[in-house]
């Protein structure tokens, strides 16, 4: 069968950039496998993890169960927007600092979560931190670390 | 899956779509059941008419008493919103349950109404304002009351392939009214709920009798449901801990709760269905006497 494919465009980590896309794809496998981010994890697949959070249009979302299409015309930040001019962003230093990394599997989407509150609201009460992540799984850190991590910046 | 996307500009448009699909489309909002559902294979279509970009469908507005919430807000903008907070704190507190922060900011109120589950947060606090729901189609637009819209469980009476469920408008609480929202799940993000109950009251002048009120509860139907019983008891009772008490009795005694594998039998579900009766109309009377902020 003929599949029609689609010119996606996005802003990518504040870049512009196309990828010829099917249109039923989910944007974590065109992040990943269209466009070379495998920063982006994919875990549950389904929406209940976390890990394959994305910033679109200043919000985080679950890249793993959002159309692809969705994102068309959008601002995407992903992990590897990140660090800046080879500098990490506070975040990804502060999870370093405090041990917030342990398999590492869940961090991309963990920073993710993390940067969209703190973009939003850059002094979060810890109440306001573990909403923002609650949507993220760790099955290492027990999160405390995470939210001491997310604290140090949010100072 | 779906071959085709589209993104109308407007409901005309995305009605036009569908009718042109001839059934093979499909409307999605934030997706967040849909997509599951797809993956499953639950649902098949060959093309999606995406309504998120059609401006009128984003709004939450006011007009005198009424409010009006398009069908395409998201859980993130109802929790978000100060009118929604002050005016159908009922609905606020339900949008904060849903999901995630990542699932808030997609899901759509009119998805979880679409969705047509027995214990979605969204209807639930909509049918404890009275809520109607707005439905276009070919022939045009019309205001119908919710509980229309639920056929069986995860089936709504609204034909995704023709219809487009446009807006949910209800009245806006005022300072002798109050609402709240119960929710009792294993975790506080990402479960369904094991039960929840939202309730709606408006007192007397004095504040010592109910005028009216609103109970809804889920799962303890097929469709999202609305106690009727014990809201005409609650006509005209006195404000007390033995009239809100007995309210969570009559509630139990016209609720019919299953038992569920994953999260609870129906015995402790009949149990806390006295116990959220009850504390959300002694939340919902606190909202009445406490003043309301500056709007």
């Amino acid at each position: 069968m003929n599949k029609k494919t689609y010119p996606l465009t996005v802003t990518l980590n504040g870049q512009k950039v196309t990828a010829e896309i099917d249109p039923s794809d989910m944007l974590a496998y065109v992040l990943r496998d269209k466009l070379g981010l495998t920063g982006t994890k994919i875990g549950c697949d389904e929406g209940e993890c976390g890990a394959c959070t994305v910033i679109l249009d200043g919000q985080a979302v679950d890249s793993c169960i959002l159309p692809a299409m969705k994102a068309d015309g959008c601002e995407v930040m992903t992990v590897e927007g990140l660090a800046k001019g080879g500098e990490l962003d506070p975040l990804q230093q502060a999870f370093i600092d405090k041990g917030a990394v342990q398999c590492g599997y869940c961090t991309p989407g963990l920073l993710m979560s993390a940067r969209a509150l703190l973009d939003e609201n850059p002094h979060p009460s810890e109440q306001e931190i573990k909403d923002a992540v609650a949507g993220n799984l760790c099955r290492c850190t027990g999160y405390t670390k995470i939210i001491e991590a997310i604290k140090k910046v949010a100072r | 899956m779906w071959k085709e996307y589209l993104f109308p500009a407007s409901v005309e448009e995305a009605v036009a779509m569908l009718a042109q699909w001839d059934g093979r489309a499909r409307l999605i909002a934030g997706g967040t059941d849909l997509v599951l559902e797809f993956n499953e294979g639950k649902r098949e279509a060959d093309c999606l008419v995406d309504i998120t970009r059609i401006p009128e469908l984003k709004e939450i507005t006011q007009q005198g008493d009424t409010i009006t919430v398009g069908a395409a807000v998201t859980f993130r903008q109802l929790d978000d919103s100060l009118l929604i907070r002050q005016r159908a704190t009922v609905l606020a507190e339900a949008a904060h349950t849903v999901g995630s922060r990542q699932i808030r900011n997609v899901a759509t109120l009119g998805g979880n109404v679409v969705s047509a589950l027995p214990a979605a947060d969204g209807s639930l606090g909509l049918r404890a304002l009275g809520a109607e729901a707005e439905v276009a189609d070919i022939q045009g637009r019309r205001w119908l009351p919710l509980e229309e819209l639920f056929e069986s469980p995860g089936q709504s009476k609204i034909d995704a392939s023709a219809q487009v469920l446009t807006a949910l408008r209800f009245k806006a609480l005022s300072s002798r009214e109050g609402s709240a929202y119960e929710r009792l799940a294993r975790r506080r993000a990402l479960a369904l709920p094991i039960l929840a109950c939202g309730t709606a009251v408006g007192l007397s002048d004095d504040g010592r009798t109910f005028q009216w009120a609103r109970v809804s509860l889920g799962p303890v139907a097929p469709v999202c449901f609305c106690a009727h019983c014990t809201e005409e008891f609650l006509i005209g009772a006195e404000v007390s801990p033995e009239t809100m008490a007995r309210a969570g009795e009559i509630a139990l005694s016209e609720s019919n709760p299953r038992s569920s594998l994953l999260r609870a039998c129906k015995e402790y579900r009949q149990e806390m269905i006295k116990v959220l009766v009850r504390r959300g109309l002694e939340r919902a009377v606190a909202k009445c006497q406490a003043p309301l902020s500056a709007e």
